[in-house]
């Protein structure tokens, strides 16, 4: 999933507009559409299936249905990157809460929330078996363990760093 | 003609372990040091030893390289290419008795293996079809088409080679071809179910990832001989190598003529598409399948009316799954009574298993139909990790069951498991021994059905919940003797309610382990212990007193201080009220004093 702050909504619906287009005259193709729409928005909010509702002419509980279905389909924002902060017992008591209080801060965001550039999404896990590693937070795939409230800043910025250098690739 | 061809896998295990990286770097060295006349490079699909990867294969001399870093390109070429001497150290050591197996025909994990579904996987370049053809690939379908053989003789020989839905099923394959021949339509379609969604399973993966022409050609076939004219495809999302392979050889086959108008000049028509799965389990059910492939909630129907009757669009369907595909090709070439000969006697041919758990060589195999469990496990897998005690071996995956030690050997077909409450299933087989607690592998299962289940049936969406609730209470050790009995009745109940395959197979899990390992239950309830020492509510972290040194070191990493002891002077003592399970002084104790029972 990449960032999409580049793109302005308009460009977006535009694109959704191509999308539907291309596939609305075959039979079947909802999930599809939904599949790509869920490309170009990085998830399916309300609107998006209530413009794709109007212009399938399918009843937008229909819709609803099919996106609440399959995990495939997310309803609210996704970051680039999850972290997934540890709460098992162990972690706990090595304090993850601190951890995770830490990184609440460094991006002023709450648990399950993303923040506003659509880089982090933050969740608290079940414990991921890591104990020995406690407290332990995961980025993506990548675990992270033994930390301190004071790592979290520098753990983060690196993905802050790569993110900006591919924006800056991007834009060439 | 090159000398040598270097085959590197590109499935998707030994695309997680870079073997990408291994093939950029051998074909910039190739081209540095001029061997480009010499050296050709390949990409391949997967050859089943996903372990061990990522896998070079030198041929002519067939030599099996494991492990392969791209550091390790030069001195392949240096060493191998240059001087004719193998590498050494890239070389498999076998797990019986170490000594070191140098090409692909010595190595244990191959021998007893028979590969007809996986053929061409590790063999060709699953993205070019010419390599498909010049396997004799696509020469079936010639025949068929220009010389309009009928589809009643196609059909005949399919009932006669005795194939049966590789899907888990295992219903005779030519018989539902039959069927959907029979049901008049003004349209029909062909479906390849590649929802492989079971955990654990990995086989039609791999064979769309490393021969996806195989199963294009075969349902092109099964168009001719129903009479349908377009086919689809459904893949699940997950699968991102699946698909694009697929897409590269549809693509590939259009452009050669082989699916479009026309075929062969023959008169036949016949198109494929691809449809995603977006995440559903029960969409490998073939009704909630017929559902999501038209874009809707992938929510099952009573059958009958079968897909052959009423599928797609209300029209008749037929749908195989990918491996009973990828072997009709085969039986067309080489006839019914050769594939007739493999196998038993009502289960021919062979079975792609994923081997997986607490075993040596996990991997991909293909055994023939009545091959026993302990072949697999010890001769092909290499025995159980760390040389423990073999406990069970778990087929079929959510809606299977589990295969105790007295059934070793056993010879494996669809009847030999369902007599001993498992199934075939998809292929999945997970390896268990004396450390995975079986009530915890029940439960384990149930979450994931629960998880699973599409909520339109109440003895599903309900009933399972109920199981979990139960299983976790066991586990907890607040478990009662009646419950044994509870989860026993809602099991037959919720099996014989259910509107689909997934809650009438949901519950086997629970019944075979309730089975052949009721001790493991009665010890969580009445003694309240768990002897794998898997259910944590039920373990106690413990340090010999004979082998601790008194070194403090777990002291230290206790998170709740509840080690105390002094240093130097031998035992140390954890106190149960504090301590949490965490296990987090286990892999610190210098001399392994510490450990859960």
């Amino acid at each position: 999933m990449g960032v999409r702050i580049e793109h302005t909504e308009e460009e977006n619906y535009k694109k959704l507009d191509e999308i539907i287009d291309r596939y609305k005259d075959q039979e079947g193709m909802l999930i599809r559409i939904l599949q790509k729409a869920q490309d170009v928005f990085g998830y399916l909010p309300r609107e998006v299936q209530s413009y794709i509702s109007e212009r399938l002419n399918i009843p937008i509980s229909t819709i609803n249905g099919v996106v609440s279905f399959y995990s495939l389909f997310s309803q609210e924002p996704r970051g680039k990157y999850t972290i997934g902060v540890c709460m098992g017992t162990a972690c706990y008591v090595k304090g993850a809460q601190e951890v995770l209080d830490a990184i609440k801060d460094e991006l002023q965001i709450d648990v399950g929330d993303t923040t506003m550039d659509r880089l982090f999404t933050l969740k608290a896990t079940r414990c991921i078996g890591a104990c020995g590693l406690a407290p332990v937070i995961t980025i993506n795939d990548e675990v992270y363990g033994r930390l301190t409230p004071s790592d979290v800043p520098s753990i983060l910025y690196k993905y802050i760093k790569t993110n900006k250098k591919s924006q800056l690739d991007r834009q060439g | 003609m090159e000398k040598y061809h270097i085959l590197v896998c590109a499935g998707t295990g030994c695309t997680s372990s870079k073997s990408d990286a291994v093939r950029e770097r051998l074909h910039k060295e190739i081209k540095k040091r001029n061997l480009s006349d010499k050296v050709k490079v390949f990409k391949t699909g997967c050859f089943g030893f996903c372990k061990l990867g990522p896998i070079v294969v030198v041929h002519p001399d067939r030599t099996f390289y494991i492990k392969v870093e791209a550091k390790d390109v030069d001195e392949i070429l240096d060493s191998h290419i240059g001087k004719g001497q193998v590498v050494e150290r890239l070389l498999y050591k076998s797990v019986n008795n170490d000594e070191v197996q140098k090409t692909i025909d010595e190595i244990d994990f191959f021998n007893h293996q028979m590969r007809i579904a996986l053929r061409n996987c590790g063999v060709i370049n699953p993205e070019d079809i010419k390599e498909y053809i010049a396997m004799g690939g696509y020469n079936n379908l010639a025949n068929i088409l220009t010389n309009k053989t009928p589809p009643t003789d196609i059909i005949e020989e399919l009932k006669k080679s005795g194939l049966r839905g590789r899907g888990g099923g295992g219903f005779l394959t030519g018989q539902k071809w039959e069927y959907a021949y029979n049901y008049e339509g003004n349209k029909k379609f062909v479906l390849c179910n590649a929802d492989e969604g079971d955990p654990g399973a990995f086989m039609d993966r791999s064979i769309l990832e490393g021969d996806p022409h195989s199963v294009i050609e075969a349902m092109i076939i099964a168009g001719y001989c129903i009479g349908a004219h377009q086919g689809y495809v459904y893949v699940r999302a997950e699968y991102p190598i699946a698909v694009d392979r697929l897409e590269i050889a549809i693509d590939q086959a259009k452009k050669a003529g082989l699916l479009g108008q026309n075929i062969f000049g023959s008169g036949f028509d016949f198109d494929l598409d691809i449809r995603l799965g977006a995440g559903a389990f029960v969409c490998g059910e073939e009704t909630a399948l017929i559902q999501s492939v038209m874009g809707m909630r992938g929510e099952p129907r009573p059958r009958p009316p079968f897909p052959a009757e009423v599928g797609l669009w209300e029209k008749p369907t037929l749908n195989n799954n990918v491996e009973t595909f990828a072997n009709i090709p085969v039986i067309l070439e080489k006839g019914a009574d050769w594939f007739a000969s493999i196998g038993t006697e009502n289960s021919k041919g062979t079975k792609v298993f994923a081997l997986a758990g607490q075993i040596n060589n996990t991997g991909l195999i293909e055994v023939p139909m009545g091959t026993t469990l302990r072949t697999i496990i010890y001769d092909i897998g290499g025995g159980i990790h760390d040389n423990k005690q073999f406990k069970a071996a778990q087929t079929g995956g959510p809606s299977g069951g589990c295969i105790p030690a007295d059934y070793l050997d056993i010879k494996i077909d669809f009847d030999t498991l369902a007599d001993i409450g498992s199934m075939m299933g998809s292929g999945g087989m997970i390896i268990m021994d004396e450390s995975d607690c079986m009530v915890d592998i029940a439960r384990f299962y149930l979450e994931f059905a629960q998880d699973e289940s599409c909520g339109k049936c109440v003895p599903c969406r309900v009933g399972t919940r109920r199981i979990l609730e139960i299983l976790k209470k066991i586990t907890k050790g607040k478990g009662e003797m009646e419950d044994l009995k509870i989860l026993e009745d809602l099991c037959y109940d919720i099996k014989d309610s259910s509107l689909c395959g997934l809650g009438q197979s949901a519950p086997n899990p629970v019944l075979s382990t309730l089975q052949y390992f009721k001790d493991e239950y009665i010890k969580h309830i009445k003694d309240k212990e768990c002897p794998a020492g898997v259910c944590n509510d039920l373990l106690k972290v413990v340090i010999s007193d004979e082998k601790c040194v008194a070194c403090g070191i777990c002291a230290r990493v206790c998170p709740v201080n509840a080690i105390t002891g002094e240093n130097k002077n031998p035992p140390f003592h954890i106190h149960q009220d504090v301590c949490i399970k965490c296990g987090a002084c286990i892999p610190k104790c210098p001399v392994d004093a510490i450990y859960k029972r």
